[in-house]
Parts: C-alpha cells; sequence; structure tokens
C-alpha cells in the first residue's frame, strides 16, 4: 500500500453501503413503497445516474458481471461512464450481453431479451413520484400514498384521452404494484411495461437527488393503470427493426441526412446485434455493410 | 324523510392558545336544511366551521354525524382514512376562493370527475357523461369542458367548484362565503343556483357568510355569532324581522336599503 488516498471497494465507504442494503431490504419487502435514504454525493452530476450508481455500488460483489445500458444502449456516454467508473472502483468484470450479466443498471429500457432469476435490474430514476405533478407537496403525496387515495392518478389519465383522445402518455406510466402501491417505472417506455409484471429478475429503483429507493421483487404483480374503455396498450411499430429485422421490439428512429431519410433501429443494441450474429438481417442491413 | 338529526353538535369550543376562536357551540342539523351562521369578521364563524368539518380538532366537545350505515360516528374519534373518504363522497366543502377547492391545471371535466375516479370509477365515457351533466346543471357550457379553470370567470369557477362537490351526490356540504368576491348578478345567479340544487337534492348545509341576504335567501335557520359564541338562533325570517339580542339588531340595521 503506498500512502495515496484509496477507494473503498465499489467507491462507497461499508458504512454507507449497509445504510442503503437496509434501504433495499425494506424496500423489497414492500413492492412499490418509496423508501428515504441519505443519498450521498457521486463524483457525477445529479441526472446522471447517481441514484443507480449508489444501489449498484451497494449491491456489487467482486464476481458479479456488469451491465450498463442508456436508452437501451451500451455505447452511448452515461452507458460507457458508468460501466468505467465500475471497472476503475471496483475492478468487476463488465458485459454487454444480457444474457451475461448478473447486474444491469439501466437509463430508460429494459433489455428485450427475457430476465431471469437471479439477475438484478437497477432503474436510475429522476422524480420517483407518480402523484408529484399534479400534487407538488410532499405531505399529501406521501399521505395519499398511505390512505390509498390514487384517484388522482387517473384524472391524469382522463387529461390525456380529453386532450388527445387517447391515453398519450408514452413513457414513466404509472403502474399499481402488488395491488397496494402505485409507482412509476422511471422514465421506461410504456413498451416496457409488460416486462416488469411477475419478472423473474429482481428490481430495484434509485433517485439520488430525491433519496428514495423502491423495488418490485421477483414474481410481483405489476398492472398498468387504464379506464374500462380506454385500456393500456403499448406502442407498436408498422416496420420492423431496419438492420435486424426484429418485431415486437422497441425502435428508435435514426434520422439518415438532411432529405428526410431516416430509419427506425432497434434501441436495444445488444439484442440487435445478437440477432444479426444469428444471420437475421433488416432491409438496410446490405446498405449498411455494402457502404462500409 | 328521516327525523334524525344529520349532524349532532355538543358544547364544541376552540381556543387558539389562550385566545377563543369559538366556545360551547351546540346545534343539530337535520337532512334537507339549510343553517346560516353569519356574524362579523373575527366572530368565530370559520373556525366553527371548520371544526365541523374536521378541518380542525375541537379544544373540547363533540360533534357527531349521522352515517349511512345508521351510527352516529363522533368525528375526532374516527381515522383519518375513514374521515378523508366521508369528506370526498358524503360531504362538500366549497371555498370562498374557488382556487383553493379546484385543480387550477386540470380540464373543468377532470375537476368534476376527480371524485367519481376517487370513489373507483373507472369508465371514461361514464365519467365524461356525468361532468357534462353536472356542467350543464350549473349552467356551464358543456364546450368548456376541457378548459382549464384557469380561463374561467370568478363565477363560473364557483359554479364548477359547486359541481366538483356535489358530484358524488353528498349529504352535507359546508360552503364558506360562497359569494365572496362575486358581482351582485353574478351572486344573486349563484345564490338562485344553489338554492335550486339544495331543494331538488334534498341538501343539507352549513353556510358561513357576513352577507344577511344570502342568508335570508338560502337558509332555513340561522344562527348569529359573536366574539366566539352563538348569541342568538333561529328561523331565518324570525332572526332577520324580530331580531331579539342588541348585536342581532345592529347587525340586520346596517343592511343598506336601496
Amino acid at each position: 500500500m503506498n500512502d495515496l488516498a484509496t477507494y473503498n471497494f465499489a467507491y462507497l465507504d461499508e458504512q454507507t453501503k449497509r445504510m442503503i442494503r437496509r434501504a433495499i431490504l425494506k424496500a423489497i419487502a414492500i413492492p412499490g413503497y418509496q423508501v428515504p435514504f441519505a443519498s450521498r454525493e457521486m463524483p457525477m452530476p445529479y441526472g446522471w445516474g447517481t441514484g443507480g450508481v449508489q444501489v449498484t455500488a451497494s449491491i456489487l460483489g467482486p464476481k458479479d458481471v456488469l451491465k450498463v445500458i442508456d436508452q437501451g444502449a451500451d455505447d452511448t456516454t452515461n452507458a460507457v461512464s458508468i460501466r468505467a467508473f465500475f471497472q476503475k472502483v471496483a475492478n468487476v468484470a463488465v458485459t454487454t450481453r444480457t444474457k451475461e450479466a448478473t447486474i444491469i443498471q439501466t437509463r430508460h429500457r429494459i433489455p428485450e431479451e427475457k430476465l431471469t432469476e437471479g439477475q438484478i435490474l437497477v432503474y436510475q430514476v429522476p422524480i420517483p413520484e407518480p402523484l408529484r405533478f399534479l400534487e407538488p407537496r410532499e405531505t399529501e403525496t406521501r399521505k395519499m400514498h398511505a390512505l390509498e387515495e390514487y384517484g388522482l392518478m387517473h384524472v391524469k389519465l382522463y387529461e390525456d384521452i380529453a386532450r388527445n383522445g387517447h391515453i398519450a402518455t408514452t413513457y414513466a406510466y404509472p403502474v399499481k404494484v402488488e395491488g397496494r402501491y402505485v409507482m412509476d417505472p422511471s422514465p421506461t417506455p410504456k413498451f416496457d411495461n409488460p416486462k416488469m409484471h411477475m419478472s423473474e429478475a429482481l428490481q430495484l429503483f434509485g433517485a439520488g437527488r430525491e433519496k428514495r429507493i423502491y423495488a418490485v421483487p421477483p414474481y410481483t404483480d405489476v398492472v398498468s393503470l387504464d379506464f374500462d374503455d380506454h385500456p393500456f396498450e403499448i406502442q407498436s411499430f408498422d416496420k420492423p427493426c431496419a438492420l435486424c429485422g426484429a418485431e415486437d421490439v422497441y425502435l428508435d428512429e435514426v434520422i439518415l441526412d438532411d432529405k428526410g431519410g431516416r430509419m427506425f433501429v432497434c434501441s436495444d443494441t445488444d439484442h440487435c446485434e445478437d440477432r444479426r450474429a444469428c444471420g437475421h438481417a433488416g432491409h438496410m442491413l446490405a446498405h449498411q455493410e455494402a457502404a462500409e | 324523510m328521516s327525523t334524525l338529526p344529520l349532524l349532532k353538535v355538543n358544547d364544541v369550543s376552540k381556543f387558539y392558545g389562550s385566545r377563543i376562536g369559538c366556545r360551547n357551540v351546540s346545534f343539530e342539523l337535520y337532512p334537507g336544511e339549510v343553517l346560516a351562521i353569519v356574524g362579523e369578521s373575527g366572530s368565530g364563524k370559520t373556525t366553527l366551521l371548520s371544526c365541523l368539518s374536521t378541518r380542525l380538532m375541537p379544544t373540547s366537545g363533540i360533534v357527531e354525524y349521522h352515517m349511512r350505515d345508521g351510527q352516529y360516528r363522533d368525528l375526532a374519534r374516527m381515522g383519518e382514512a375513514e374521515r378523508r373518504f366521508l369528506m370526498r363522497t358524503d360531504w362538500g366543502f366549497v371555498h370562498q376562493n374557488p382556487a383553493e377547492g379546484l385543480r387550477m391545471t386540470v380540464s373543468a371535466g377532470a375537476n368534476v370527475g376527480e371524485r367519481l375516479m376517487a370513489v373507483g370509477d373507472r369508465h371514461y365515457g361514464n365519467i365524461r357523461a356525468t361532468a357534462s351533466d353536472w356542467l350543464e346543471r350549473v349552467e356551464i357550457g358543456v364546450d368548456r369542458i376541457d378548459d382549464q379553470p384557469r380561463a374561467f370567470s370568478g363565477g363560473m369557477r364557483q359554479r364548477l367548484q359547486i359541481a366538483r362537490n356535489l358530484v358524488t351526490s353528498p349529504r352535507l356540504v359546508f360552503m364558506d362565503e360562497p359569494t365572496g368576491g362575486l358581482d351582485v348578478s353574478v351572486q344573486a345567479r349563484l345564490l338562485d343556483l344553489v338554492r335550486g340544487l339544495v331543494h331538488d337534492l334534498g341538501l343539507a348545509a352549513i353556510i358561513v357568510t357576513h352577507d344577511l341576504a344570502v342568508a335570508r335567501l338560502l337558509s332555513h335557520r340561522m344562527m348569529v355569532m359573536k366574539d366566539g359564541a352563538v348569541i342568538e338562533q333561529g328561523l331565518t325570517d324570525r332572526v332577520l324581522d324580530d331580531p331579539r339580542e342588541p348585536y342581532t339588531q345592529l347587525l340586520v340595521s346596517s343592511i343598506l336599503q336601496v
């Protein structure tokens, strides 16, 4: 050992991890309930996933394999820097493959590949309170959760239909967990909501700035709120992925030129690469290879 | 009609430290009856209303409510969940300032529909139909259903607030200066509307007002308060035409005759 200051394994000191683990255990015991915790300053700005990073740091062990995604992609700034961070401070193995990962930290997506028992999905959450934009008082929202007064959540959906003719909320779509707490699934597209229902993997949510942790344990009921005459629907896409030809996946729009050219590709890059490696091809794949 | 009182108020007092909010108030309110509480500013009208509607806990005394199951319940001993449920189903509360009673950033339809959704209505079409029906009853054009109350005039806001409160067919409505801040012609329309609704729905209402004309038009019975105590009560016409207490006589004689 030299005299230079060193980091504890996974950056956070053991007392902090203990505190966060206690919050996580409580969150798992009460699915969907937001547990306050003493969020620490992290070496990255709020909004970059400080909540998710603290949860990951607290549950990470030396043998874990970490995957980090940002909007489904493994190669965007947020994903790359958080992955590099844990490589440096915890020296853990990292991967981009969903199957191989034991812990997946995510921002705004759930991987297309079905998660399995033993895997943990850690969400980065900006605003954990689903009632926030309807009721600004924290004292009141806590009371509403405690007394299960969720009529206001439907007021939001009512407004959507009144203005747009259909439920226009496409992300952060409110869900009811295990028939009790209404929860914000973080800004994932509502396309991913059905994947949360009865998931085999443990799902943990960390909001660093708002200092809240909540969780959905494996095999838990997660139901998206809706009206009887306007049932919950997920987004559907006209065309399959332009690169791998996948249908029933969430697609990103990519602008190709300034003449209106565009393509729709899988937002989950690992899923797309996997399919291409298996020989699936979309209509623009040949195109791309020719250009290369 | 049931002959049992809807609300039994027994010796209610509220002290703010050593100051008196209201003291030793007792009365009974029967279904379908409209009671006006009048008095000058600072006489304890609003404190009393807050104690009755569980917005404040009385320092002493008991307020009992005749629940739909026929039982009398002491409001102060009810759990918070039950009390809040009562407030949004069986009761209504009309604030003087509509901005306190409305959600200003959601549409008129959602404002009316909120209570329905809170009690578990999950059919958009039905909620909207009920909302537009109620807007019509309070004389707001159905084409305004998707406008926010921010775009409404003071009188419309107050009418919307009334619709929002009455949509769950409450049995008891509290009104705190419902016509305060409205000009006289709008006041007249509002009073007309409230009188019609109270009559049609058989509502019991407790109306706090400093305006004796409001009491005369709406209420069957009235209580006059001064310095926190009820100094005179009786049938509205009797109190206004034949006031017995010197203070009531002063109050009645200070109305401007045009």
